[in-house]
């Protein structure tokens, strides 16, 4: 018969529970009978009296080591639950005020003809979603082979100038959105033929993603023992072989991760579209000529306008955001796990 | 060419040296060890000259890590490099292959020959020359991204040799056959490279050295990340394989030595550079060496 000894048994548990149920009771009741008020108090108090109470008894029952214990779970825990309640929170809200303005009518209209004041069914979302997909894939074409190469350029080449690339790369991912935007705003849109558009937008999203593709590129890659490059070499390979047919092969998932963390950085971002995209109502296809919208674009310009259907329409916006996000994180890790090897 | 698995296992428990005994017949159970094998004479093999190490120096910054090291590598014999921790030998025989270079503050003098052409001449395709003299390393190091039949046939990939279907095939059974891994590995060689244990990692690591056909094999410690019986099994690989190419071998372990080697070097240093102190046929390094040291560290009085 296997057994856990070292797992407390359903015996032991119980007390715990009922002390912690005690202490649930007696914080609703200090909370109600005295002046303290709202879920903030509930949860400020429950934490530190179960923690406590929790304490006495492990320090009762098991002695201290098992005392010591409880308090730092209880602190694990109280970190935990403050990291994981607010994207439950973002996660529930986006899908309660979303879900009702969700149509088919959203994903094949756009807000050409509709007004802000029309009913959520009238107007739609299709030209922002035909924006941001082609953000995000004209920005993925940039910044991932710029990425991949810097990154390759400074871990396996190490040439000259790898410190001040280093050192760019590094000031680079610290450049607010807005002043990313307003820097295409000024080198291309001012100076060039090109006027806003979908491809003009794209470049502002490259100098986010670039820097947060080649840092995150370059972790993976220092991670890759050295043993395999010198062992490629040793077999009278060239360097470029070597890094093309083992180095990078064997960082493929971990490159994928990172070129998804750089679509991650650029999909909700909406200042530097502002001066960048220009924000049509229609469905523009042609991301080379004319204006076009995205979803934050949309979204932000919704909740700005403010009536009941247009802020409707914004948070739907969201919650298509938030799937096509996770439909594209989803599709790289399937492919990039795609492998011909058998496990 | 397959090996019989039982046979030679307890061959290998029979030539083990008893260790419990003191110092002084440690050394004499070495010697007779090395005696034991089937004594090669330079030169007895047709197949070119083999490779000579002349005055070879080697530095990493200004630290002078080898000095002045002339070692000639006969073909168709098996050379053993022993000494203690930091003695050279690993940056020895980097310098072989020219891999010691990859290390940004390295530097080099001398001369390496290869069937008498200098390896580091002006103007050498180090590629080519690392084609022709294969390294195998400590650690096992299949390439991860690879099936066990493709780790084996890289080095056609990495290389840029083009072959037909039916001759890589052939190529990939007759490596494996040679590294001693044929037998385990037939039915799942599209199996990956880790799912192998480290001996096998290590026998794949060797049979991926063998696809380009290399005239000299350089192991720097293949066995030290290895247990006694992987250790065994590589053994007997590297005598199967000394028939038809140059091994040279770095080893901490002179029972290694003493059971593969026909050649042993033996490498010191004091503080200063690594040197070579002494080389010569493995019977006579273990039985009747010439320096005081060599037979102080032979006989496992320090090292």
């Amino acid at each position: 018969m296997p057994s856990k000894p070292w797992q407390r048994t359903p015996r032991e548990i119980l007390p715990s529970l009922a002390i912690l149920f005690l202490s649930l009771i007696l914080v609703i009741g200090v909370v109600e009978f005295t002046g303290m008020k709202g879920k903030l108090a509930y949860i400020g108090l429950f934490i530190p009296v179960g923690t406590a109470a929790q304490f006495f008894w492990s320090l009762y029952k098991y002695g201290m080591k098992a005392a010591k214990d409880v308090i730092a779970s209880s602190i694990m825990m109280t970190g935990a639950i403050a990291v994981f309640l607010p994207v439950v929170s973002i996660l529930l809200t986006t899908f309660i005020k979303g879900l009702p303005g969700i149509s088919i009518s959203l994903f094949t209209n756009d807000m050409g003809k509709a007004s802000f004041t029309d009913p959520v069914g009238m107007g739609g979302l299709l030209h922002s979603l035909v924006g941001t997909l082609y953000l995000i894939l004209i920005s993925v074409l940039i910044s991932v082979p710029m990425g991949l190469l810097t990154a390759l350029y400074l871990t396996e080449i190490r040439g000259p100038g790898s410190r001040f690339i280093q050192f760019m790369v590094q000031a680079m991912s610290g450049v607010p959105s807005v002043v990313a935007g307003l820097f295409i705003f000024s080198a291309v849109i001012l100076t060039t033929p090109l006027d806003t558009s979908g491809f003009v937008a794209s470049l502002a999203l490259s100098i986010l993603m670039i820097p947060t593709v080649t840092r995150a590129s370059q972790e993976v890659l220092l991670l890759i023992p050295n043993d395999l490059r010198e062992a490629g070499l040793a077999m009278g390979a060239t360097q470029w072989r070597t890094v093309a047919m083992i180095v990078v092969p064997a960082a493929k998932s971990g490159l994928i991760t990172a070129s998804i963390l750089g679509v991650a950085r650029i999909a909700g971002e909406t200042a530097p579209l502002i001066f960048t995209l220009g924000g049509a109502d229609k469905l523009n296809p042609n991301p080379v000529n004319g204006l076009q919208s995205a979803l934050p674009f949309y979204i932000w310009t919704g909740f700005r306008l403010g009536t009941q259907e247009s802020v409707q329409r914004s948070w739907s916006a969201i919650l298509v955001l938030l799937v096509v996000v996770l439909t594209l994180f989803t599709l790289a890790r399937v492919l990039g796990s795609n492998s011909k090897v058998a496990k | 060419m397959t090996t019989n698995n039982e046979n030679s296992t307890s061959n290998g428990k029979e030539r083990e040296p008893k260790m419990t005994a003191d110092q002084g017949v440690k050394t004499n159970s070495l010697s007779a060890v090395a005696n034991a094998r089937g004594e090669k004479k330079a030169g007895s093999n047709p197949m070119g000259s083999g490779l000579e190490a002349r005055g070879v120096h080697a530095w990493f910054g200004k630290h002078h890590a080898l000095s002045n090291v002339t070692l000639d590598f006969f073909s168709g014999t098996v050379t053993a490099l022993i000494g203690p921790s930091g003695c050279g030998k690993s940056t020895f025989i980097r310098t072989l292959n020219r891999m010691h270079e990859f290390i940004p503050s390295a530097a080099f003098a001398g001369e390496v020959l290869l069937d008498g052409k200098d390896v580091y001449e002006k103007g050498t395709d180090v590629t080519k020359i690392r084609l022709q003299i294969g390294m195998v390393f400590q650690k096992p190091n299949p390439f991860p991204s690879m099936t066990i039949g493709e780790n084996v046939l890289s080095g056609l990939h990495l290389s840029q040799i083009k072959m037909g279907k039916a001759e890589k095939e052939e190529l990939l059974e007759s490596c494996l056959v040679r590294a001693g891994l044929w037998n385990e590995v037939k039915d799942r060689l599209g199996a990956h490279g880790g799912s192998l244990s480290g001996g096998q990692q290590q026998r794949l690591c060797i049979a991926r050295s063998l696809a380009v056909n290399p005239k000299v094999l350089l192991m720097d410690e293949p066995c030290s990340a290895l247990d006694p019986g992987s250790t065994l099994r590589i053994e007997e690989t590297i005598s199967q394989l000394s028939s038809t190419m140059t091994i040279v071998i770095v080893t901490h372990n002179m029972q290694q030595a003493a059971r593969v080697s026909d050649y042993t070097g033996f490498f010191l240093s004091d503080g200063g550079p690594g040197e070579l102190i002494e080389s010569g046929p493995t019977a006579q390094m273990f039985s009747r060496p010439r320096d005081e040291r060599t037979e102080n560290y032979v006989s496992g009085r320090f090292g």
